[in-house]
């Protein structure tokens, strides 16, 4: 069994990290990179960078804060938000990533999975995921940070995505994300039954101890915290203890 | 002190950006370069890479960077290979067909096995923080590159393939993957391989990094 891992996700509009509720309303919180570096200091085992206008406007904006970032950040980071192309990856990759997520041009344009996949391999490929419940254990698919319905059911579409090329998945709740109510373990879990790729759960963590449920009741791989952390509501350290109480593998990370 | 020239050869493969920054934010002067005039002034050379082993080799003999490489080695410059980078150090790699390597550690590299020490099916790549622990056959990690790391700390891999150096000297750090061994860090004289990343591995990764530039 591989470790669980403890991911801080910045959400970013502009030049600055923003966090909003159910995805809208947003809020700017600081400067990305100050919390990143934060972060990365608390022991984040990885960084999710989410342009989260890039959709709207056509292009991803997050490369100089990449770039910026990989002066004293030296953890993985994906990056996220308006990815549309092997040359846009490509772009972003150079800038620092090590991975990029994906979610509106791969609805839009499911080859984009394959061509990424195998240009950079499928570890370089995360298939981001904006999930809204619709009764009955069903959840569908949202591009455009929740804005836009496609129709498409979220477990048949992950299982198309995986079996296109992604190597990870990134699963964002729209009806838990800003709530603080503690993650959609039913969809969570929904999905990682379906395929055998890595799932990140997101949207909902409230308290440090939310981790424990969606690790043990979901069989999430990691957990994506925003909010949590922005409002200093709990460390990474502190998630990371009460993990490692309650049993669940994690990176030995000394928080000193 | 003098400040290391280090070059960090780029034949096109991996995330050079996130190398270089590692290495200067240990201190050193860090040069980007496939020029082989450039490879062979620096006083510390750095082989990154990301990618399948047979178009890293192709990159490298294309690019005429083979022999420079080996030169480097000879003359006892230090270097390390990172990733794909380490694996390319050793003799042949047996990704897509038999192909050769540098030859610079003895050894091969196979495929990690498609199934746990007990038979399970297992996640490949193997991808994600790992503990690093001291090979059977070392009591210490003292005077190596991994000096001032406690075992147990991790690193971050993401590979499918491994090294197999033949020569048990020369496995310096290993990490356990469905209940086997894989070599993480390994090293022959001057020349040294690096399965993980250190430059994505936190403080353990600057520490190795650290070590190297201060040979």
């Amino acid at each position: 069994m591989a470790n669980k891992r403890l991911i801080a996700r910045l959400d970013i509009k502009g030049e600055n990290l923003i966090k909003g509720i159910h995805l809208e309303g947003l809020r700017i919180i600081g400067s990305p990179n100050e919390f990143a570096k934060r972060y990365y200091m608390q022991g984040a085992d990885e960084l999710i960078y989410m342009d989260c206008v890039a959709s709207l406007y056509g292009r991803n904006n997050l490369s100089d804060i990449l770039k910026n970032a990989t002066r004293d950040i030296f953890i993985p980071m994906t990056v996220g938000g308006g990815i549309r192309s092997i040359e846009d990856a490509a772009h972003l990759l150079r800038s620092g990533a090590d991975k990029v997520a994906v979610n509106t041009a791969a609805i839009a344009n499911p080859s984009l999975i394959s061509e990424i996949s195998r240009r950079f391999g499928s570890q370089c490929m995360v298939l981001s995921i904006e999930a809204k419940h619709h009764g009955n254990d069903h959840w569908e698919a949202y591009t455009d940070n929740g804005r836009e319905s496609t129709g498409l059911d979220v477990v048949e579409w992950v299982k198309r995505g995986v079996e296109l090329g992604a190597g990870e998945i990134l699963l964002t709740s729209i009806d838990k994300e800003g709530t603080r109510k503690g993650f959609d373990v039913a969809l969570i879990k929904a999905v990682t039954e379906a395929i055998t790729v890595p799932v990140i759960a997101s949207g909902g963590m409230g308290k440090p101890e939310d981790i424990i449920e969606v690790v043990q009741k979901s069989g999430a791989d990691a957990v994506a915290m925003a909010d949590i952390l922005h409002y200093n509501r709990g460390t990474i350290c502190d998630v990371r203890s009460i993990a490692f109480d309650s049993g669940i593998e994690l990176r030995d990370y000394d928080c000193g | 002190m003098t400040v290391d020239e280090v070059v960090v050869v780029d034949y096109g493969m991996g995330n050079l950006l996130s190398v270089q920054r590692g290495l200067e934010h240990c201190g050193a002067s860090v040069t980007v370069s496939a020029d082989h005039k450039v490879i062979l002034e620096a006083s510390k050379v750095v082989l990154p890479g990301v990618g399948a082993f047979i178009d890293g080799m192709n990159e490298l003999n294309r690019q005429g960077l083979t022999e420079t490489l080996k030169e480097v080695a000879n003359k006892g410059v230090p270097l390390l290979g990172i990733c794909l980078g380490m694996q390319m150090l050793l003799e042949e790699s047996e990704e897509f067909g038999n192909s050769k390597g540098l030859g610079l550690i003895s050894g091969n590299v196979i495929a990690i096995p498609m199934t746990t020490i007990s038979g399970e099916p297992q996640k490949i790549p193997h991808i994600g923080w790992n503990a690093l622990v001291i090979p059977e056959e070392k009591n210490s990690w003292i005077g190596t590159l991994l000096k001032d790391i406690e075992p147990g700390e991790a690193g971050y891999f993401v590979h499918s393939y491994m090294a197999s150096p033949s020569n048990l000297e020369h496995h310096i750090a290993n990490c356990i993957y469905g209940g086997r061994t894989i070599p993480a860090v390994i090293g022959n004289k001057n020349v040294f391989g690096c399965q993980f990343h250190p430059e994505k591995s936190g403080e353990v990764g600057l520490k190795i990094l650290r070590n190297f530039l201060a040979l």
